[in-house]
């Protein structure tokens, strides 16, 4: 016999329910955030990976190596304990008075998650045949547009099934940011259980959000790569 | 137009062309032939500076080409390039494909553009295509498209590198047809091609390449009937034999 009391009311209503909605609407933010910066980030360290110039090519080789083979955890710790003790005081102030949390955790997160990506987009470019840019720079394009308007957007193309493992990962690890009190969804389940003693439907209902938000990113991505990127396929 | 004054490349110690002399004046049509790796594709090759030379001068439409303040872009944009396996942009449909350059580099109006890739398409023989991608297309109509494509930039020069050398025999024909178009429309050409029958039809003249080396150089006739080169004499009589 279960002597446990399942009381699933505790997180489908009342204060509770709205504790974990609010830690969602942070979570969605982070990710969402994270998901825009990382790729945008990632796509340049990319670019500066196949850069003609040695000491950007070197950086970005530094820059991937430095933040993929270091945990996600630390570099958290980092930005948020670490960071702000190279800054001058006033800006010190001023961090307190903003989101600190969020901020170190969405620079941890965007960083940490740039360095797959722009590995993943180089494999995409390196997969383009060489051709390619031959008729884009025998057009008359330069390297960077004939990358821009022909290079890119194929290899982006072929990148899209490992991005989108790389947004979720995102997604999933932006629940590590409760670790420096940004109040997203696990933290938020953490405090439904603390205050309950209800840890196992406070648990499933963070894992249930978490596995929506995944099968959402996914489809979305699915959406758009069929849709905007393959339309020749559809 | 175009000319080559002692020009030698090497690769590594292969030297691909030794002591390259040729000009080709505005509105000829210039015929490329001999042998695989007789450094043909690499002479025209470097008319648009894909491969650079080494050693030597090269002017194309009164752009030195060694010179560095020579802006390469600018030339490129000056000249078209049709390849051998046609390099459409597989991304983007037909009619993209074509308005890509001007769009972008000479930044046409959109609509004027489009307009004038339908009057390239309708040219080609393509107009229907226009929304279809290069995967959707047969190799001669992907080819096809390709010229368009270069033509859409306006070139003063068009080069051809073994145009039909990818393509089934039955799709040789629609693509050489629009060459001769071309040629006949006063447009200045450098082909490599093997398609002889193509070269006595439109090519002002015939240059004939080995090892790197420019060996013949006659009009049609004259190259066909009296090849003055032992060299010569022997891929004329492979290509014309019924085994090739």
């Amino acid at each position: 016999m279960l002597s446990y009391q399942f009381d699933w009311s505790v997180v489908t209503t009342g204060k509770y329910f709205e504790w974990l909605v609010s830690g969602l609407g942070l979570t969605l933010q982070l990710s969402a955030a994270g998901i825009v910066l990382s790729f945008l980030l990632g796509l340049l360290i990319a670019v500066l990976r196949m850069s003609h110039f040695s000491p950007l090519r070197w950086f970005a080789h530094v820059y991937l190596e430095f933040f993929r083979n270091t945990p996600l955890l630390v570099q958290i710790f980092f930005w948020y304990f670490g960071s702000y003790k190279l800054l001058p005081m006033a800006v010190n102030e001023w961090l307190n008075s903003t989101n600190f949390e969020f901020a170190a955790a969405l620079i941890a997160l965007t960083i940490y998650t740039s360095a797959f990506i722009a590995e993943d987009i180089r494999s995409g470019v390196l997969s383009i045949p060489k051709e390619q840019m031959e008729a884009a720079r025998s057009a008359g394009f330069s390297y960077i547009r004939s990358m821009q308007y022909i290079i890119l957007p194929q290899a982006v193309r072929i990148t899209v099934p490992p991005l989108i493992n790389q947004f979720l990962n995102l997604a999933k690890n932006s629940s590590l940011a409760m670790t420096i009190g940004v109040m997203e969804l696990t933290y938020q389940a953490r405090q439904v259980e603390s205050y309950t003693f209800k840890g196992f439907e406070a648990f499933t209902a963070a894992t249930l959000v978490y596995l929506v938000l995944s099968v959402v990113i996914t489809a979305l991505m699915d959406q758009y790569n069929n849709r905007v990127l393959n339309p020749q396929r559809g | 137009m175009i000319k080559f004054n002692a020009v030698h490349k090497w690769f590594k110690s292969l030297h691909v062309l030794n002591d390259i002399n040729l000009s080709v004046q505005q509105g000829e049509v210039v015929v490329v032939c001999g042998p695989s790796g007789s450094g043909k594709s690499t002479l025209i090759r470097t008319i648009n500076q894909l491969e650079p030379i080494d050693k030597g001068s090269l002017i194309v439409d009164g752009m030195d080409l060694c010179d560095k303040k020579t802006d390469i872009n600018r030339l490129r944009a000056e000249v078209g390039f049709v390849f051998q396996q046609f390099n459409l942009y597989p991304h983007l449909s037909v009619l993209n494909n074509i308005t890509l350059a001007p769009t972008k580099i000479r930044k046409t109006p959109r609509k004027d553009a489009e307009e004038q890739a339908m009057a390239l398409l309708e040219r080609v023989g393509l107009a229907n295509k226009r929304d279809s991608y290069p995967s959707q297309l047969s190799g001669g109509q992907q080819q096809r498209v390709a010229i368009a494509r270069a033509l859409a930039m306006k070139p003063k020069i068009m080069l051809f590198d073994e145009p039909t050398s990818a393509l089934d025999p039955e799709m040789i024909g629609e693509v050489l047809a629009v060459m001769q178009d071309l040629a006949r429309s006063g447009m200045t050409m450098v082909c490599v091609t093997h398609e002889m029958g193509f070269a006595r039809e439109v090519a002002d003249r015939v240059v004939f390449m080995d090892h790197g080396v420019i060996l013949e150089e006659a009009e049609p006739e004259e190259f066909f009937r009296n090849p003055q080169h032992d060299r010569a004499k022997q891929f004329l009589k492979q290509l014309l034999s019924p085994m090739h």
